[in-house]
């Protein structure tokens, strides 16, 4: 009892801290007159990669975490700097953040003219909020299964303890409901990815949906490059354990007639890709589609302009992140299910 | 909006970057560090486990074979007992009759040998008693016939006189 009413502490804390920066931003934005508060502009920007991490905007200043820009150009070869020399619209070193247009907050080289120079624009290996998230979920996930493989090595054989006994369950499913039954005898070798992806999904779902202190609350895998890495490796692990039979099929498929095979290899190719591009979507869009929905929910206050309504914002937006809580699980599930599922067509035996 | 919706799904060289080279040390260290140990040492359980379940069962079917054998034997026993039992009463019953039968036998032989020595000495006794009747008959007759040419009533006194001598009971 005492957890649960602290854990909704918690979360009061947290959502008032959501509800402050963006009310912070309401006053800043109506007081300089020039324009309403816009939901989605306020949600896109949450939800887009950034080089800053934005915390709050009182009426002074911004509270922000400055990430660093890594920039690649071919004049300048690489240049690293902190993002607050560009905050506030500063050029630095010929480059700034872009205000408008294609190009909207991402980083630019301006040339002599003080002009954006779209022949030239600097390739982008900064650690932005999304790279810093994920940096954060992978050490946390290292830290986590590391000290596990200890603790086996520890107690042996004998009974889960601790740590153990939360995620071995977790472990045992992914092996016994997802590789088992997809890839049978054949699914150790499979183990090692099919893990990854699933506590590499699950733990970036999760530590989404925490709003607050910085490392947790970015919009990891509802980053379309993150979802294409992960799509990319079932696609390659797909593609390289195919056997004979699966490259059979999709060349020469077996009970298709002669004549139809210039139909039916192209269809079968575009099968190869259409896959893993559905399991990238998929994670994209959901958990965007999640964090969408609960910033549209905390908008609805200052949509309306009205403190009256933040209860009832505050508790659909629980409701929300409840049902957010399950979605990560299941997403994480999905993804490494279909995998599974994918591998295994390309591994087995016979039709 | 639409633009930077556009950007949302236009995936960035850097984010790709670092998302490949997180993702792949992500995997790559728990795959070694991880993943291999825990997965081993589960199955390493899971194995224990089966083969102790196995086991278990095994001897617990030994247990009830040896149960069943233990009945059978103490059921053979039993019966064994019982058909001892039963041989040693009918022996004994047999002994019984058997001395019985004999000692009426030996009875029977006895009774007829004392009835046979009876019989001898009683015949012994009357041949005994014809021939001493004879002798005295002679005697007495060979007397008589002395004394008759003597005297006939003296004889007539003489016969009653030995035939009195002559006490038949006294034999």
């Amino acid at each position: 009892m005492k957890t649960r009413n602290l854990i909704g502490f918690f979360f009061f804390l947290i959502l008032s801290g959501t509800t402050i920066s963006a009310f912070g931003r309401n006053v800043e934005e109506k007081e300089e007159g020039k324009e309403k508060f816009k939901a989605s502009t306020y949600i896109l920007e949450h939800i887009a990669d950034s080089h800053e991490w934005h915390i709050l905007t009182t009426k002074k200043d911004t509270i922000a975490i400055y990430l660093p820009v890594i920039l690649f150009t071919k004049e300048t070869g690489v240049n690293v700097f902190s993002s607050k020399k560009l905050a506030h619209r500063k050029i630095y070193k010929g480059f700034m953040l872009a205000e408008e247009g294609d190009l909207k907050g991402k980083i630019v080289t301006i040339n002599a003219e003080g002009r954006i120079d779209e022949e030239n624009l600097p390739l982008d290996f900064s650690m932005t909020k999304t790279v810093v998230g994920m940096l954060s979920a992978a050490i946390i996930g290292l830290l986590l299964f590391l000290s596990l493989a200890r603790s086996y090595k520890k107690t042996g054989i004998s009974h889960p303890k601790g740590i153990q006994s939360f995620l071995e369950p977790i472990i045992l499913f992914v092996r016994d409901d997802i590789a088992i039954p997809n890839l049978g005898h054949k699914y150790e070798k499979y183990m090692p990815y099919l893990l990854s992806a699933f506590f590499f999904i699950l733990i970036n779902n999760l530590m989404g949906l925490i709003p607050f202190p910085p490392p947790f609350g970015a919009n990891v895998t509802g980053n379309i490059a993150i979802t294409f890495v992960l799509a990319l490796c079932t696609f390659l692990i797909t593609q390289f354990s195919g056997n004979k039979s699966y490259w059979r099929h999709i060349f020469a498929t077996p009970g298709v007639p002669f004549w139809l095979l210039p139909v039916m290899i192209p269809v079968e190719i575009i099968g190869m890709f259409s896959k893993p591009f559905a399991l990238m979507i998929r994670l994209f869009a959901n958990i965007t589609a999640g964090h969408i929905i609960v910033l549209s929910l905390i908008c609805l206050i200052f949509i309306f302009d009205s403190l009256a309504l933040a209860p009832v914002s505050v508790f659909f937006v629980i409701f929300m992140d409840c049902l957010e809580l399950l979605v990560a699980f299941l997403q994480a599930y999905i993804f490494t299910l279909l995998s599974a599922l994918f591998i295994s067509l390309a591994v087995q035996e016979h039709h | 909006m639409i633009l930077l919706a556009n950007s949302l799904t236009t995936p960035a060289s850097g984010t790709l970057f670092w998302s490949a080279l997180i993702f792949g040390l992500f995997f790559l260290i728990l795959t070694k560090f991880a993943w291999k140990p825990i997965l081993n040492a589960v199955k390493a359980r899971d194995e224990l486990i089966k083969s102790s379940l196995e086991s278990a069962e095994k001897a617990r079917e030994e247990m009830s074979k040896l149960q069943s054998d233990n009945e059978a034997i103490l059921r053979k026993a039993r019966e064994e007992r019982e058909g001892i039992l039963k041989e040693a009463r009918e022996m004994r019953d047999k002994l019984i009759s058997e001395a019985k039968g004999k000692a009426a036998e030996e009875a029977e032989k006895l009774v007829e040998k004392a009835r046979a020595g009876i019989e001898s000495e009683k015949r012994k006794a009357l041949s005994e008693i014809h021939e001493q009747v004879a002798t005295l008959s002679v005697e007495i007759a060979s007397k008589l016939l002395g004394e008759k040419l003597k005297q006939t009533g003296e004889q007539e006194k003489l016969i009653d006189h030995y035939l009195k001598e002559i006490d038949f009971n006294k034999n």
